[in-house]
């Protein structure tokens, strides 16, 4: 129990996320495989996902939805704040079809190119 | 090498503003101001119990309208990439046979337990996506994680039996007549009640049940077609090219 007020569970979010973000920057920068750069920014998407839930934490909050658990009149003191997940909502899906646009710029380079690697990609026209 | 040392340190810089974030992070204990005006006026308001669905689909109606737009132009991007007009020339590389021994291996048809569970499993999955969809302003879901499943049972679909057709002009019909649906109910808003996508359209109904909330389930329906159908269209895309005929 002591444990957990030293770590509430969103500063452990947090930090997931954060480790996530450095991880995939790390992936973007230093990979040259095109696919593992793509990971690579899933990677950050994710993170940075995490950090937006995780700041929307309210203590002892419960999810944004009123039910029997979570009376309509109380909700204020009893739900966590809906905006930030209302925003990774949008955030998810862009980032969706942000990578869905880059994994077809890598098929369409990898069948005019026949490879994967950035290195080889030099030019500017082809 | 040098590029390696400027990307460590600025790996590290990174880290560092980072740590000093998650170390003066302290937890909320009260929501935020706009938080608190949603929860405490959401429900009465908009007859939603779930409050990230009333930000969603009403409070924050035209972001998501243009959320939508943004996965209809990445849709419409991996199309153009993905499109399968090639010129004679390029199939005369050296791809050429793999290309063929690729093809080959994907034509092996599916064993019969395969074709069986995906008869039966398949109407389940999209079912679950209405579901989930037309719950979305009384339970966890909503159009988009709805039209993500019913694209994961496109994907289910492709995966088990990849000679099966997809029809574009169906996914082409329905995709832009949900969102222009979508559009009409916004500007319906305008004209009938206090905004652009406001929900209040509609009768708001018995709060809690199925057909309630004004328009917000009518908006998820568009929603979680509009989603479904492009999501299953950008995986088509991505089968057609491996796959396809030439």
């Amino acid at each position: 129990m002591s444990l957990l007020a030293d770590f509430p569970i969103s500063l452990i979010v947090l930090c997931s996320g954060l480790v996530l973000v450095l991880v995939g920057l790390w992936g973007m920068l230093t990979q040259r495989n095109m696919i593992r750069m793509i990971i690579g920014f899933s990677l950050t998407d994710t993170g940075i996902h995490m950090v937006m839930v995780s700041i929307g934490y309210v203590t002892g909050g419960t999810a944004p939805i009123i039910n029997d658990a979570v009376p309509m009149a109380d909700a204020v003191n009893r739900v966590v704040d809906p905006v930030p997940s209302a925003l990774v909502l949008t955030a998810i899906v862009i980032g969706l079809g942000v990578t869905a646009v880059m994994l077809s710029f890598a098929v369409r380079i990898y069948k005019a190119r026949g490879t994967l690697m950035i290195d080889e990609c030099t030019e500017s026209k082809g | 090498m040098i590029k390696r040392i400027f990307i460590f340190m600025m790996l590290a810089l990174m880290a560092v503003v980072f740590f000093n974030l998650a170390t003066n992070y302290t937890e909320n204990t009260e929501l935020s101001k706009l938080g608190h005006y949603y929860a405490d006026n959401g429900p009465r308001e908009l007859g939603a119990p779930n409050l990230v669905t009333a930000v969603v689909v009403t409070y924050r109606g035209l972001d998501t309208l243009g959320e939508v737009t943004v996965l209809f132009i990445s849709a419409a991007g991996v199309g153009l990439l993905l499109r399968r007009t090639r010129r004679k020339e390029d199939d005369e590389d050296l791809e050429q046979g793999d290309r063929e021994e690729e093809t080959a291996g994907v034509h092996k048809p599916a064993s019969e337990i395969v074709e069986t569970a995906t008869e039966l499993l398949l109407p389940m999955v999209i079912l679950f996506g209405i579901y989930v969809f037309l719950n979305g302003h009384l339970s966890p879901g909503g159009g988009f994680q709805g039209g993500a499943i019913i694209a994961s049972g496109t994907m289910f679909l492709l995966l088990a039996l990849p000679e099966s057709h997809i029809s574009r002009l169906m996914i082409a019909v329905i995709e832009s007549l949900s969102g222009f649906s979508y559009v009409i109910v916004g500007v319906l808003g305008v004209v009938l009640a206090g905004g652009f996508l406001d929900n209040r359209i509609m009768d708001l109904g018995a709060y809690g049940t199925l057909f309630s909330a004004g328009a917000i389930p009518l908006i998820y329906v568009f929603v979680g077609l509009k989603v479904g159908f492009e999501l299953s269209a950008v995986l088509d895309r991505f089968r057609k090219e491996d796959t396809g005929p030439l």
